[in-house]
């Protein structure tokens, strides 16, 4: 018999749905309906909506549902219109930015134009939905953390399709969108430039994303472990450390020698969460325009380990005397 | 509920992992330990390869003397140096390696033998000059004495299985709709990749550069785009499909670019890039008013040759076991006559223009 212990329990409390704080002055009212989900309980809270669409909500769905349908069609039409061909080429299909020989011109629709407009669509739709964060987290009288992680992750999009590309003189060097053509467009990349590897911001950027990996795993972990003994309450324990923050603390002290509190393990995954597409987008940033091959940067800075030959000595044949091209 | 659920979960995994190979793969460590250059090898997969490249039987050596075919037949333009014991021999290897077994020697010979009125005469002719000239101009730096011969491509069939046309994508994408800009298409040749499914004309028929990385770490004058990079990587692709091995076979990959890190491999790849836009545009182009038009592609240009007509998916055609060595007659101008070397031969002009187009049932 499942019994309520604490509020990470699989018993969900049915309570008169919750509409929230008061609003201020000029805000739209929240929309209902409000109801309760039980399949959604298992995972997060029971409670679906009051929702607030707004202003800039709306406008934001508006841009990013254009963006969705240029590419969407585009894609689709690239099949023929074929619905069968839609879905099973999905993967492969996708919206290319203009030709390389185009530079930063605005292109006809077809070579290069809907991307453009795809993009400033998409782009639109990123910052107003960014404001909306803003702006709901100040009417609820919260913070605006939320918002910033949000920028840094809106910083690495923008560096990738429209910063870059102009600094570098053409829309041609900006990401397409599709599922495999964007990955395919991101080892290219890497093979163009000499291995992103040697970049030492690719390399701050994946040590941030795993880093948030485990601080994840680690924080998680804590919590659930002393949820018994009211760590769940993180809040309260921030302010009034009980035996689970201390326990917790302890553990860490036990097998690391060093503990985060209840409170700042929560910066920590913030600022790693914040720093991976920071030090990510400069690191693409300057790719190709300050540096043009990084494992030759990492060779000439000592950075790139050298192995010892195992093959005969190998001599490029172009610089033979009378190679051919 | 429950069960649904589970089922859903199994056929969910079960998909994911559709693709993949089962283990236990071997790992052949190639390089410096640490570099991860290594062959992976699946052992079933190798032995359905290993099946479908087994050598035919060899045919019975031809004596060494004896008259010279030219003197008996007539309108012999290649074979002149041959006897006819030697000559007989290559035309009963042409017929077991290349003409459909319904049609045998009437699949370039009507019933006169000399006549070229059919065009497969004609260009067996000129691949017979290309096997010769492929034995010796390019036996120190690609196919080494190992060698060729029609089989490494044919395999059996009239026309190799492994053929390029240029693919100028399609021509219904036009007005307002966005240009796919020749990739995003999932293309056998380049592995199935989003990448541009046609990366051969400009480099296996043009001379493009294919390299596209900087000598220099920081900028210096290098604008290749991300667009032309992208057009290596699918040729890249092409390479690792066509012989069956990873970039590891000839590149360290922490710099694809630097000749000191790679395998002396990549020289032989090197040199077959360039052999294979020779042999394109000194044999299959002038080829193309000879073919007839349903062996021609969409742009009306002819079938050429790209990696994989040879490797057909091995490291080495036919995993290296050498043909060519039974075969004299196809390694160059045998002793007894001394004949011009056969890239310089032209192509014989005036029959080809009496080539008639006559249907192929092959295909």
């Amino acid at each position: 018999m499942a019994e309520y212990q604490n509020i990470f329990t699989r018993v969900q409390v049915e309570a008169p749905p919750y509409t929230g704080v008061g609003l201020p002055r000029g805000a739209w009212g929240r929309q209902r309906p409000v109801g309760f989900n039980h399949l959604l309980g298992r995972f997060g809270d029971a409670q679906v909506g009051p929702f607030y669409l707004g202003t800039l909500g709306l406008m934001s769905l508006i841009c990013g549902f254009i963006a969705f349908e240029i590419i969407g069609l585009n894609m689709f039409a690239s099949v023929h219109w074929n619905p069968v061909q839609f879905v099973r080429q999905l993967p492969w299909l996708a919206l290319e930015p203009p030709a390389p020989g185009n530079g930063l011109h605005i292109p006809r629709l077809q070579d290069g134009g809907w991307w453009l407009m795809a993009g400033f669509f998409l782009t639109t739709s990123v910052l107003l939905w960014w404001l909306r964060m803003y702006r709901r987290a100040r009417a609820l009288g919260m913070g605006t953390h939320v918002s910033w992680a949000f920028l840094a992750a809106i910083w690495l999009y923008l560096v990738l399709g429209f910063i870059r590309p102009v600094l570098m003189g053409s829309f041609g060097e900006a990401v397409p969108f599709g599922i495999f053509p964007h990955l395919d467009w991101t080892a290219a990349f890497s093979l163009r430039y000499g291995n992103l590897f040697y970049n030492p911001f690719h390399c701050l950027s994946i040590a941030f994303l795993y880093g948030s990996t485990l601080l994840f795993a680690m924080h998680g972990g804590t919590i659930l472990a002393v949820s018994r003994l009211g760590g769940d309450r993180e809040l309260e324990q921030i302010v009034d450390r009980g035996t689970a923050a201390e326990r917790a603390g302890l553990f860490w002290r036990w097998t690391m020698g060093f503990n985060a509190t209840m409170e700042s393990i929560h910066r920590w995954a913030w600022w790693f969460a914040v720093l991976c597409p920071l030090v990510g987008g400069i690191g693409i940033l300057l790719t190709g325009t300050v540096v043009d091959n990084w494992y030759l940067w990492a060779v000439k800075h000592h950075v790139a380990p050298m192995y010892p030959h195992v093959f005969p000595p190998v001599i490029d044949p172009a610089t033979l005397p009378g190679a051919q091209k | 509920m429950k069960g649904l659920l589970g089922t859903l979960a199994v056929m969910g995994a079960v998909v994911m992992i559709a693709g993949c190979e089962r283990p236990p793969v071997e790992s052949l460590q190639g390089g410096y330990r640490g570099t991860a250059m290594a062959e992976i090898i699946d052992p079933r997969l190798d032995a359905v390869k290993e099946a479908a490249n087994v050598l035919p039987a060899v045919i019975p050596p031809a004596p060494a003397d004896g008259p010279l075919a030219s003197s008996v037949y007539q309108n012999i333009q290649v074979l002149k140096d041959l006897n006819v014991a030697q000559f007989t021999r290559v035309m009963l290897a042409i017929t077991q390696w290349v003409a459909p077994p319904d049609q045998s020697c009437n699949y370039c010979h009507g019933a006169n033998m000399a006549s070229d009125d059919r065009y497969t005469k004609v260009v067996a002719r000129r691949m017979l000059q290309m096997v010769r000239y492929i034995n010796t101009d390019w036996k120190a730096n690609h196919v080494g004495s190992t060698g060729v011969t029609c089989y490494t491509c044919h395999h059996g069939n009239a026309v190799p299985r492994n053929i390029w046309f240029t693919n100028p994508g399609e021509s219904s994408t036009t007005g307002l709709i966005a240009s796919n800009a020749g990739q995003n298409k999932p293309s056998g040749p380049i592995g199935l990749a989003s990448l541009p499914y046609d990366p051969f004309t400009e480099r296996l028929l043009g001379d493009e550069n294919i390299r596209v990385i900087s000598d220099d770490a920081l900028p210096d004058g290098n604008r290749s785009s991300i667009k032309l990079a992208e057009g290596t990587y699918a040729l890249m692709m092409h390479f690792s499909q066509s012989l069956g091995v990873n970039c590891t076979y000839c590149h360290n990959t922490r710099s694809f670019a630097v000749w000191d890190a790679s395998t002396p491999k990549r020289t032989t790849a090197w040199y077959g890039i360039r052999m294979v836009r020779d042999l394109n545009n000194e044999y299959m182009v002038p080829l193309t008013s000879t073919f007839p038009e349903h062996r021609l592609g969409v742009l009306g240009d002819v079938a050429k040759i790209n990696c994989a007509t040879c490797h057909q998916g091995v490291f080495k055609p036919l995993y290296g076991e050498s043909m060519a060595k039974d075969y004299p007659e196809l390694r160059g101008p045998m002793q007894q006559v001394e004949a011009a070397p056969a890239a310089t031969t032209p192509p014989p002009t005036a029959s080809l223009q009496q080539v008639s187009a006559l249907p192929q049932h092959a295909h």
